[in-house]
């Protein structure tokens, strides 16, 4: 590949090159910005899912049920007794009644204990919500382990239920990877109109330089001479419009994933970049450049066999 | 004598057309000199496209340096056309490059290195009369200096086969007589020379040189002197 960025001065010469003279760095250099973000967009959701996937497929909850308060706190904290003597289960935390309210207060609102901070059991009371106990677990637990937890609390607390908490999430997980397909989809449909613009390119490059390829061709110059010098152009200017779209590209990234930061909620925030993401980000020009050099070969090597 | 260049029954027709070219049946031998006469339209440029392999034929059988050149393939074309010098009657000069570099362009597609081509160029410039113009670029030079070029051009590889058409049409007579003395000094060297004309006057500037007539796409005279070519002149 290196070999048609070495080729002599005079060669380059046959055919002119004019730096982002034409519209091709250019319309490289937007593709490339699309698939810089459309890239970044896939490999952020690819990561997302994949961190809060690792993060709940081990954990778990148990809910107490049981109407009686004194009975839901006695069998809460029988549960949580026995859970914390079972080799699966890392850490055991039983959620106070104030935390509760909290996760619950989006939708039934604020208690007048929780706005004040004087009664912090408030509605708790006259609302028979379970009680909850949030389950580290040592691996992530498969159907069977997680029954044999049910087993060994229902003696305890007959009403209770263990719920991996992945299970709450998949919907929006399932979405996430739908999203991150979507984004890598558009990655390849990208790369494909980039290949047509380069194809067309080529084409009126051939067309353009039609009298001067005829005359080397019937110098004995071969194809495979005359191909190389569109390759070198055509990737030259790919690459030329790749290092644009990705510097602006990356400023759009930065710029999304600060206010993202600022957000600061649940899976939004987790959304975010590895540095081997970044890493693949920076090979999108490379990427782009070599694929305008073999798409401009072939569209060469394929016009010239139409000639004698 | 080894024949270089043998047609036999050649015909040449474009698209669904009259044949351009109809039963042509000649040989050429190494080291001669011919003119390829003719009124406008006889089909001397298309007989010449065959000899230097931009065009095809019909049908017919045509051998050049003893290979089959109608069914060569095309990746060994090149190779055959690096052994024939064209002067285009277009002169088809690059317009971007400069004398220099349109008369170096053969060497450079041969793979010629820089420092082996700089000194012949320069002499083939200084042959034709431009030593002082090779910088210059197509645009800037008279008709007749662009046809010098494309004349250096064409014999700077020192190729085996020299086919030209009509290469004294823009100059003066001096310069065509320089030009043809030119031509002569490589057909001395074993350069076979085909040059087409309307002049018939240039063909008596070549003693010894033969004559192909060509009428309506055939030639006027297929069993005269071209069945039985003389010897190239150095060896007569």
């Amino acid at each position: 590949m290196l070999s048609m960025f070495v080729i002599p001065g005079h060669d380059r010469r046959l055919i002119p090159e004019g730096r982002l003279s034409g519209p091709m760095p250019w319309v490289i250099a937007i593709m490339i910005f699309l698939t810089v973000l459309a890239a970044a967009t896939g490999l952020a959701f690819a990561e997302a899912g994949q961190n809060v996937s690792d993060q709940l497929a081990s954990r778990a909850t148990v809910q107490i049920i049981e109407a009686n308060p004194d009975r839901k706190s006695q069998q809460t904290n029988d549960a949580a007794a026995r859970l914390r003597g079972m080799a699966l289960i890392d850490e055991v935390r039983v959620l106070p009644a104030q935390e509760i309210e909290e996760l619950i207060a989006p939708w039934l609102g604020q208690t007048s204990g929780a706005q004040g901070g004087q009664d912090a059991g408030g509605f708790l009371e006259d609302i028979p919500l379970p009680a909850l106990i949030d389950l580290k677990l040592a691996r992530p637990a498969g159907d069977e382990e997680l029954e044999a937890v049910r087993t060994a609390i229902r003696p305890l607390a007959p009403g209770a239920r263990v719920e991996p908490s992945s299970s709450l999430i998949s919907p929006v997980i399932s979405l996430v990877r739908s999203l991150q397909w979507i984004a890598f989809g558009l990655v390849a449909l990208l790369a494909m109109a980039t290949a047509a613009a380069v194809i067309i390119s080529a084409r009126a490059a051939l067309n353009t330089h039609k009298e001067t390829i005829g005359v080397i061709h019937l110098l004995g110059g071969t194809d495979r001479q005359i191909s190389r010098l569109f390759q070198r152009r055509i990737a030259l200017d790919a690459l030329l419009g790749g290092i644009l779209g990705l510097i602006c590209g990356t400023a759009i990234i930065l710029l999304l994933g600060m206010q993202l930061s600022a957000l600061g909620s649940g899976l939004v925030q987790s959304l975010g970049l590895s540095w081997y993401s970044w890493l693949l980000i920076g090979t999108v020009p490379i990427l782009g450049m070599v694929l305008a050099m073999v798409t401009a070969r072939m569209t060469v090597m394929g016009a010239l066999k139409k000639i004698l | 004598m080894n024949e270089i260049v043998q047609f036999e029954n050649v015909g040449l027709r474009y698209g669904a057309g009259i044949e351009t070219l109809s039963d042509l049946t000649f040989t050429l031998y190494p080291g001669s000199f011919y003119f390829l006469t003719g009124a406008s339209g006889a089909g001397k440029t298309s007989l010449l496209k065959l000899l230097y392999l931009a065009q095809r034929p019909s049908r017919g059988l045509i051998r050049l340096f003893g290979e089959d050149a109608v069914t060569m393939s095309r990746e060994r074309l090149p190779g055959f056309r690096r052994r024939i010098g064209v002067v285009f009657q277009d002169f088809r000069l690059v317009p971007h490059l400069s004398a220099f570099d349109n008369i170096a362009l053969p060497l450079r597609v041969a793979g010629v290195k820089e420092k082996d081509l700089t000194t012949p160029v320069a002499e083939m410039l200084d042959w034709v009369g431009l030593g002082d113009r090779a910088e210059a670029r197509p645009a800037t030079l008279s008709g007749g200096e662009q046809q010098r070029v494309a004349i250096a051009r064409a014999v700077i590889g020192r190729p085996e086969i020299l086919v030209a058409d009509e290469p004294t049409g823009n100059v003066d007579p001096e310069m065509a007589v320089r030009l043809l003395q030119l031509f002569e000094a490589l057909n001395t060297l074993g350069t076979t020379i085909v040059v087409a004309t309307h002049d018939i006057h240039l063909l008596s500037k070549v003693p010894g040189a033969q004559m192909m007539k060509l009428e309506k796409g055939g030639l006027s005279d297929p069993t005269g002197s071209l069945r039985n070519p003389p010897l190239p002149r150095d060896r007569a």
